[in-house]
């Protein structure tokens, strides 16, 4: 690629990276019905293709061929706006993510402050959903949404720089050569307690039982995308599992020491999707799990327990650090 | 929780103090995922709270009643099945108890046992639906509401397959007739149900395993949907719903009929009064039903299954004038059948009680004051059954 432009480079990588995501993210979702199935005593989709394989892409041609429907006194323009401005951040925050050594978009300096930015914007998104549709449902969502993710981005932020803190940079390659030595998910205490902390703040920044009350759909049959069919309908959904699964990359990243692991170093990508999938395992566990929380309670969860609870990891952190020195492995 | 003061014009949206809120006017029903059926509540909200609550009924109203004084006495027991259609067994046993008593026509003993583990099996198979739905409402079809739904779906099956092989019926089963019943254990019958409340009893231990320490069930149950001692009186809510409010009423011990006198079980009573007391109540009530009827399979007489002959006609049972009131401890609580009869073949009047709707009335009771994720949690809690609310 020596060469291209560095502009086409950007968007060849960009593009495969996007390419790759979509392929991962569909199947994905199988992964998830099947985990749950097994959970729930069924055998989960089984019909379309061998071991029901080809059930996402079955799923994703449905999905087009769907009558697209906006209704009549929904505000047509923000209506049909907000599915791509909700998947932009969801999709972009990727853009910093390195999936090994070098491989990536961009391994940016601050890269964590510039995934966490982008992925609490997609509340903008969200709201523009609900508040468009013109539906008191999706209105009541939208409301939550707002309430609730910008309760969540706090702690779950504060739990990001536990390991930020130990490896004494923003930049995302750096934490994963800081753990070199010891995965931060074993550094004591600091890093279980930290790592307990932002998958429950994760969950919740991703609106997932039991902190789904957006879509709270025996209350609220889907929340703000009550109105959305056919591909947009998609596009959200596809956009949550982004959301999703890159939270879990970067869970992956921070605790789990991304590409470090045994064997030669190309199946580094290999290990860093290995480790994501179990964090994502681990909260469609969660989800399948437990019952939903009501509205108060995840406002006073987030801000009376998980708050305090990361403000105080975090200054340990510090104090650790400035007492022993910065890990760096 | 408190309710507010009273608001008689709820519906009324207006601008509220200096925070500005207005009210919201929310449908919640006939379709909609948690409605229980076609249950329709019209929510008068500020912000999230619920400031007013109108039911609406009678989307499944079918003319029961009215189908009772045109069909014989023979014929009306399998369709009495379908007014509560989640405790099929419970509402045919109330018909031709009413019917029994009027015409005074004595069941034989094992009939009588019969009755009673029908009755009990199906009092688990329908809070096995309630365990299910009410969980649903809570922890939605995406989530862990869904796999306890799965679960206790998976037991209400093994007692369904029970019923199928008794009386080839699913759903709705036509084993009550006037006199006793309609089927005789099949062979082989009485050892498939042992070894099922056997595996119930432990799967209920399931249940209780993902629920009774989860904190976030409490926290959805606890303290939500309080129905107070009096208010429980006032309104005549029965069954499970009165007992966790802390009256300790229970037709099967205070009234008994079928031979419930034989059998001995225990009558949960729970004074909290919320969804919590409610859901606790159930949980004991679902063992103690397996008790009864492993009591009963042990002690079950010999003789016969009906104290009639088989009817050639539809027509041929015919009953004196006079009235009776039969009443049962349904899984919902009390269900009675009001009859009355002018010599003939067809009652001139016939009148439910369907526990459902007494039950479904105290929700404007309740209900305001709280969020509209209590409403579903509330409206769960109390199990209703819409067939039976409307008939």
């Amino acid at each position: 690629m020596s060469g291209l432009s560095p502009a086409l480079q950007g968007l060849i990588q960009g593009g495969a990276v996007l390419g790759l995501l979509i392929g991962v993210l569909t199947y994905v979702t199988l992964l998830e019905r099947k985990f749950a199935a097994r959970i729930q005593n069924r055998i989960g989709p089984r019909r379309v293709g061998p071991r029901g394989l080809l059930q996402p892409i079955a799923d994703a041609v449905k999905l087009m061929i769907k009558e697209d429907l906006v209704p009549a006194d929904a505000d047509r323009r923000i209506f049909n706006l907000a599915p791509l401005v909700f998947m932009v951040p969801c999709f972009m925050i990727y853009a910093s993510i390195p999936f090994a050594p070098g491989i990536g978009v961009a391994d940016l300096n601050i890269g964590i402050l510039f995934f966490l930015a982008v992925s609490s914007m997609e509340i903008v998104g969200l709201f523009m959903a609900g508040w468009a549709s013109n539906n008191k449902y999706s209105l009541l969502s939208a409301m939550r949404a707002v309430n609730q993710i910008i309760s969540y981005d706090l702690p779950y932020i504060l739990a990001a720089m536990v390991p930020v803190i130990l490896a004494g940079s923003l930049k995302m390659s750096d934490i994963v050569a800081a753990q070199s030595g010891l995965w931060f998910v074993f550094y004591p205490v600091l890093g279980q307690l930290g790592f307990i902390v932002f998958i429950i703040a994760s969950v919740a920044a991703e609106n997932r039982t039991p902190f789904d009350i957006l879509e709270a759909e025996s209350e609220l049959i889907a929340g703000f995308r009550v109105e959305y069919s056919g591909m947009k309908f998609a596009l959200i959904q596809l956009s949550e599992y982004a959301h999703v699964v890159g939270t879990s990359f970067l869970g992956a990243l921070l605790f789990l020491g991304a590409w470090l692991g045994p064997g030669p170093a190309w199946l580094g990508p290999v290990w860093f999707l290995i480790k994501a999938l179990i964090v994502f395992i681990v909260i469609t566990w969660v989800r399948w799990s437990f019952i939903r929380v009501r509205v108060d309670q995840i406002l006073q969860i987030s801000w009376k327990l998980l708050l305090p609870v990361t403000v105080l990891l975090v200054m340990a952190t510090a104090i650790t650090v400035v007492m022993t020195g910065a890990s760096g492995g | 929780m408190s309710t507010n003061a009273p608001d008689n014009n709820v519906r009324s949206v207006r601008t509220m103090d200096y925070t500005g809120s207005e009210r919201l006017t929310m449908n919640m029903g006939p379709q909609h995922p948690s409605a229980h059926g076609v249950f329709r509540a019209i929510l008068t909200l500020e912000g999230e709270r619920v400031v007013g609550v109108d039911s609406v009924i009678g989307y499944l109203h079918r003319c029961h009643e009215k189908l009772g004084e045109s069909l014989t006495y023979v014929q009306y027991p399998t369709i009495a099945s379908k007014t509560d259609y989640v405790a099929a067994m419970t509402s045919e046993l109330a018909y031709v108890m009413a019917v029994e008593q009027l015409a005074k026509i004595d069941v034989p003993k094992r009939a009588q046992y019969l009755r009673v583990m029908m009755a009990e099996l199906q009092r688990v198979a329908s809070h096995c639906v309630w365990l299910g739905t009410w969980c649903l409402d809570m922890g939605g079809a995406l989530g862990g509401g869904s796999t306890v739904f799965l679960y206790t779906i998976r037991e209400r099956e093994m007692v369904l397959d029970l019923f199928e092989s008794l009386t080839g019926a699913r759903l709705l089963y036509g084993f009550h007739q006037i006199g006793g019943v309609r089927y005789d254990l099949p062979e082989g019958w009485a050892a498939q149900c042992r070894s099922t409340i056997d595996l119930i009893d432990k799967r209920i231990g399931e249940y209780e395993g993902m629920l009774a320490d989860n904190a976030f069930f409490h926290l959805r149950t606890k303290g939500v949907g309080v129905i107070s001692r009096d208010l429980a009186q006032d309104v005549g809510i029965g069954g499970p719903l009165l007992r966790g409010s802390g009256i300790n009423f229970d037709l099967r011990r205070d009234y008994p009929y079928s031979s419930y006198e034989d059998f001995t079980f225990k009558v949960p009573v729970e004074t909290a009064g919320d969804c919590h007391a409610r859901y606790l109540v159930r949980m004991v009530e679902f063992r103690e039903s397996l008790k009864i009827v492993r009591q009963a399979l042990d002690g079950l007489p010999e003789g016969p299954i009906s104290s009639r002959p088989g009817v050639k006609s539809v027509a041929q049972v015919r009953v004196p004038k006079g009235e009776s009131y039969a009443r049962v401890e349904g899984p919902r609580g009390e269900v009675g059948c009001y009859l009355i009869g002018d010599g003939g073949a067809k009652p001139y009047r016939m009148k439910w009680r369907g526990a459902s709707f007494s039950n479904l009335s105290v929700l404007p009771h309740i209900i305001p004051g709280h969020t509209v994720s209590d409403v579903v949690a509330i409206v769960g809690s109390t199990d209703p059954v819409f067939g039976e609310v409307d008939r």
